[in-house]
């Protein structure tokens, strides 16, 4: 109770300050509960169903598949469950640090998963085939964030690793690179992978529109993934690098062995970040037509059945969007923290 | 080793390894440019475009509904392109200031000792920095202003501005004299608060007599540049916006996809910006506020003589990246269709032309000239910093 009222009431000042803030919370949330909840309509099939003035939630539930599959024919979306459910249960595995030749599982994770999850979505050899322009809603996200992800994160320890090199010319380019990527908008990467890499390729051979974008993405997270390790790399004492030199071993080995791991971690908060903002920017794809969560809502404002649903459709996307993010920092945040109390620090 | 063949220790010559390394690297890169550079010049003869950069001077025929620089669709495409770049300026600036008055106050409230003040500010950064900036942008646009008042039924303040569906309408000067005037005194102004507060510094570090520089830089960049400017407001006539008909006549219309823009861009920045404020201020030890206060300075003069200065060169450089991030970001109005570089050069006037490589190319050195910009400020100061610490 004390310190209740040293950090809520300790001056005339703050009590003043205090009841202030307690009169916009109570300002704020109060409408927004009584709109989200206690005035909101859950059943029905229809825009008739929504007679009280809280939000429609019937439009959400109409509209779910669409917001999670896209236009993925539904008696296919089993695919997509099944690719995400083999996501989850990898990423569970490999978190689990008893597992039993968990290296070789995680580097089996990291590539054979991969083709395995793009058979599943795509289809072909056996299984009916569904185009990517079909793709959509978090379904999309996913793809544009994992694909992405996926190239990005070696690509960008690659371009850390060149940064630091000894060899002014790998350095060189490393930088250009970086430096390039990192100046300019991620809009302006995603209309110019667009509309330069049906240009750049030889005639006849398409790039897949979906794919465009996700190069487009990966090429700019790998800049700032980059960065984000090469601070892991600069906060390793010399003396590691140093030390395994003398014990003989080759430039590979020494950073397979002794650098990356140790620096890695260290970056490990910045990669997160890096990845939360490749999250986020997912979101741009619209501006090439490819409608992923905040698309598939936003086209779904133009459902003439549906007129006036713009909150109820930004609510639940944006909800989304947070807890993701929000998830995903927190985590980075608790590892960090566990890290530190290992290191007894 | 003696037997070792004699190009086996050749290559392992460290040296010579290097210099194979590079080479390799090089013709590989070489290589790569080379074949896209040559499947684009096949693809681009054979869908008959021609190359470079002479349409920059074709009239462009394309509408902009919002340019400051006078723009019509007969001018040419370099026109055009000026439009959008004065656009990106107006959008980034105005964002610019907005974001660091947010963010500034909430990173400050974030450190209150009030644990209700600082939550509510934590609840605003964690807010804004785990949502996507493009749904704040859609958000906005489509949610807020679309949700406005018709302009019949328009928000106004003082009756002068005016608020609904259409954008913001804000009055313009009619000539000016005045106001030019008033800019010149207000120059003038930080001017003599600049040289005081030189006279005053220098003063103290001499005779030790202090001088409340702060009081009269009040008065002096506070006071009177709004004293003038009020002045040269009243002594100018105004172009007041009036309800015509269904929509305001008159004045500066400040455009929805303007006003959605502004307001994402600048509370989303915000949010970062109020992290990096804090974390500055978290950097100033707590032993230097101690021994402040042991000296006898007062709560007000510890911020300004011993937090801020130590708080502002850990504040700067990722406060500096922030600002070229919403430049960047400002690239998003592409997506309401704000009229700025992308939008109007990458957007319609790729359309119009079909010169994609030669548009693009241009679009990213303009952003590219800005970042190398800013980074080789950051740089400067960095090091400026680094020789002043001891």
């Amino acid at each position: 109770m004390s310190r209740l009222k040293e950090r809520l009431f300790a001056t005339p000042l703050d009590t003043v300050i205090t009841l202030v803030c307690l009169a916009v919370i109570v300002r704020l949330c109060v409408p927004l509960v009584e709109w989200v909840l206690i005035n909101a309509t859950w059943n029905g099939t229809s825009r008739e169903a929504c007679k009280s003035d809280g939000a429609c939630w019937v439009f959400i539930r109409a509209r779910f598949g669409q917001f999670m599959y896209g236009q993925y024919p539904v008696p296919l979306r089993w695919r997509v469950d099944f690719a995400g459910a083999l996501m989850v249960l990898t990423a569970g595995l490999l978190s689990w640090r008893g597992l039993p030749s968990r290296r070789w599982f995680a580097l089996a994770s990291v590539t054979i998963l991969p083709l395995v999850g793009l058979w599943l979505l795509h289809g072909g050899l056996g299984i009916p085939v569904v185009e990517s322009r079909e793709w959509g809603g978090l379904m999309l996200t996913m793809v544009l964030t994992v694909y992405a992800g996926l190239i990005a994160v070696p690509l960008g320890i690659l371009l850390a690793m060149g940064r630091r090199s000894r060899l002014p010319l790998i350095r060189f380019a490393s930088v250009v690179f970086i430096e390039f990527w990192r100046g300019v908008p991620i809009i302006t990467v995603i209309f110019l992978a667009s509309l330069l890499l049906p240009l750049i390729m030889p005639a006849g051979f398409d790039v897949d529109k979906l794919a465009r974008a996700i190069l487009g993405l990966a090429f700019v997270v790998a800049a700032y993934m980059a960065e984000a390790v090469r601070g892991g790399l600069q906060a390793l004492p010399e003396g590691q690098a140093e030390a395994a030199q003398a014990l003989g071993l080759g430039y590979w080995r020494i950073q397979r062995m002794i650098v990356l791991p140790q620096a890695l971690r260290i970056a490990l908060p910045a990669m997160t970040n890096e990845f939360i903002s490749l999250f986020k920017s997912t979101t741009l794809v619209l501006i090439v037509s490819l409608f992923d969560l905040l698309g598939i809502a936003q086209a779904a404002l133009a459902d003439p059945n549906w007129v006036g649903m713009n909150m109820e459709a930004y609510v639940f996307a944006g909800a989304i969007y947070w807890f993701a993010c929000f998830g995903m920092s927190q985590w980075s945040r608790l590892r960090e923290k566990r890290l530190q109390v290992a290191h007894g620090r | 080793m003696a037997s070792e063949p004699a190009l086996l220790s050749f290559l392992r010559d460290r040296k010579v390894r290097d210099i194979l390394w590079q080479a390799a690297a090089t013709i590989a890169m070489v290589a790569v440019v080379w074949f896209f550079v040559q499947n684009a010049s096949e693809n681009m003869v054979k869908a008959g475009i021609a190359s470079g950069f002479r349409f920059l001077t074709r009239d462009s025929g394309i509408e902009v509904p919002f340019n400051l620089t006078g723009y019509k669709p007969s001018d040419n495409i370099l026109a055009l392109l000026w439009a959008g770049v004065v656009n990106t300026m107006l959008v980034s600036v105005a964002s610019i200031a907005l974001a660091t008055i947010i963010g500034f106050a909430v990173g400050l409230l974030r450190l209150s000792r009030n644990w209700l003040l600082s939550t509510l500010a934590g609840f605003y950064i964690e807010f804004v920095r785990n949502i996507p900036l493009l749904f704040f942008v859609l958000f906005w646009y489509f949610g807020v202003l679309a949700a406005l008042p018709t302009p019949r039924e328009s928000a106004d303040f003082l009756g002068v501005i005016f608020l609904n569906r259409r954008g913001l309408s804000i009055p313009t000067p009619n000539e000016l004299g005045g106001l030019r005037i008033a800019l010149m005194v207000i120059v003038a102004l930080i001017v003599a608060q600049y040289g005081l507060s030189r006279w005053a510094a220098a003063r103290q570090a001499r005779t030790g007599r202090d001088f409340p520089v702060w009081p009269m830089g009040f008065v002096l960049c506070g006071v009177l540049p709004i004293v003038a400017l009020v002045a040269a407001g009243m002594a100018t006539s105004w172009d007041v916006p009036t309800l015509r008909g269904f929509n305001y006549r008159g004045g500066f219309v400040l455009v929805p996809e303007f006003v959605a823009l502004f307001a994402a861009l600048s509370t989303y920045t915000a949010g970062f910006i109020a992290e990096v404020v804090r974390g500055g201020v978290l950097s100033v030890r707590q032993g230097q506020i101690d021994a402040a206060r042991a000296l006898g300075l007062t709560q007000g003069r510890i911020l300004r003589l011993v937090v801020i200065p130590q708080a502002m060169p850990v504040i700067i450089p990722p406060i500096t990246s922030q600002y070229l991030n919403l430049i960047k970001n400002s690239s998003f109005g592409a997506a309401i269709a704000y009229p700025e570089i992308v939008a109007v050069f990458m957007g319609s006037a790729l359309v119009s032309t079909g010169q994609s490589i030669e548009i693009i190319a241009i679009t990213l050195a303009i952003y590219l000239t800005l970042s190398i910009a800013v980074s080789l400020f950051m740089n400067w100061y960095n090091a400026r910093h680094r020789l002043v610490t001891r």
